[in-house]
């Protein structure tokens, strides 16, 4: 019999014996999981920059074991423009929530996009603000309710969900965009391929790119882990479509390949 | 043969291993952590296959596994 050897290990970029900030089911601990993996993998865990926003993501300070700073709420995209462009050789990433990044972070996220700075942004949305306790967010789904909109979110009176990914797809500079999810293991391993591959594009120098990551909050949701899961697979993929909306480097290759 | 270890302190029983083993290997048990969560363990060892699908889906990274 062959000897055993361990197949799969904590990733070293989260900090070792550290239980994370974060309510049970909540998947931004599971994001910062692959995150560290995906650096891990490519050797970048010495070299991350991690810029953080305001809000449940914030608890990932006590977690994560790279450099990092936070942002004023919603500056992350900005904050990371600067370190980006006075230390050209870290892999900079910015993690941000929907009601940092889609909220009060919108024109700074947009900017950034639009310049088609070489840092990755990582999304998490999960329809509500978390840690203020559950109030409207701009993700939030029509119908759904939040502290604020107790009788649920109506089109009429809050306007409808706003999707990021596919605003952003509107813009010329940005070079990878894609929608991933976390409620199965095989879109963790999906999501961590994506989130992988934008840190690769970002090291080769190709510009903006941004990993959406639907995920669910079971706390301010008010649901237990098992049915926020349903939740999530029901509604939210249904406003929020799985997938990837644009993907230069693959365009280019897929041309040369037809050239050939 | 396969097993997966379990850092139990970071458990914080949302059960989505137990959902993901492909042979319900794993189940939450009645015994608590200092946080007061009811953890997860291996009650079946001796199916486990090593496929690594609860240590993907964990959020808290609390799950090891060796083959």
């Amino acid at each position: 019999m062959a000897e055993e050897r361990k197949v799969y290990s904590r990733t070293k970029g989260i900090l070792p014996d550290t239980v994370s900030g974060f309510c049970p089911g909540c998947m931004h601990s599971t994001v910062h999981k692959i995150v560290g993996e995906a650096a891990e993998e490519l050797g970048q865990l010495d070299n991350l920059v991690r810029v953080e926003g305001v809000g449940c993501c914030g608890l990932g300070q006590f977690y994560v074991s790279c450099d990092e700073t936070i942002a004023a709420h919603g500056r992350a995209g900005a904050v990371a423009t600067g370190i980006k462009r006075s230390s050209p050789n870290s892999l900079v990433y910015t993690y941000q929530g929907d009601g940092d990044l889609a909220a009060i972070g919108l024109a700074e996220t947009l900017s950034a996009a639009n310049r088609g700075e070489n840092f990755t942004v990582i999304f998490i949305n999960n329809g509500i603000y978390g840690m203020t306790g559950g109030q409207l967010a701009p993700t939030t789904l029509v119908g759904m309710k939040s502290t604020t909109t107790p009788l649920g979110r109506k089109a009429e009176e809050h306007g409808y969900p706003l999707h990021i990914c596919e605003i952003i797809n509107q813009l010329t500079a940005p070079y990878y965009i894609e929608r991933v999810s976390c409620d199965t293991p095989q879109h963790v391993i999906a999501a961590r391929k994506a989130i992988k591959k934008a840190f690769q594009y970002q090291l080769e120098g190709r510009g903006y790119s941004i990993i959406e990551v639907v995920t669910s909050c079971p706390t301010n949701w008010g649901l237990d882990t098992l049915s926020s899961l349903n939740f999530l697979r029901e509604k939210m993929f249904a406003e929020y479509p799985l997938g990837v909306f644009r993907d230069r480097g693959k365009e280019t290759a897929d041309d040369s390949s037809a050239k050939v | 043969m396969a097993r997966v270890e379990i850092y139990t302190e970071a458990c914080k029983s949302c059960s989505y291993c137990v959902i993901s083993c492909p042979k319900k290997t794993l189940e939450i048990s009645e015994k608590v952590n200092s946080k007061g969560y009811l953890y997860a363990e291996q009650v079946r060892p001796e199916d486990c296959i090593g496929c690594m699908m609860c240590a993907q889906i964990c959020p808290d990274a609390a799950i090891e596994v060796w083959r």
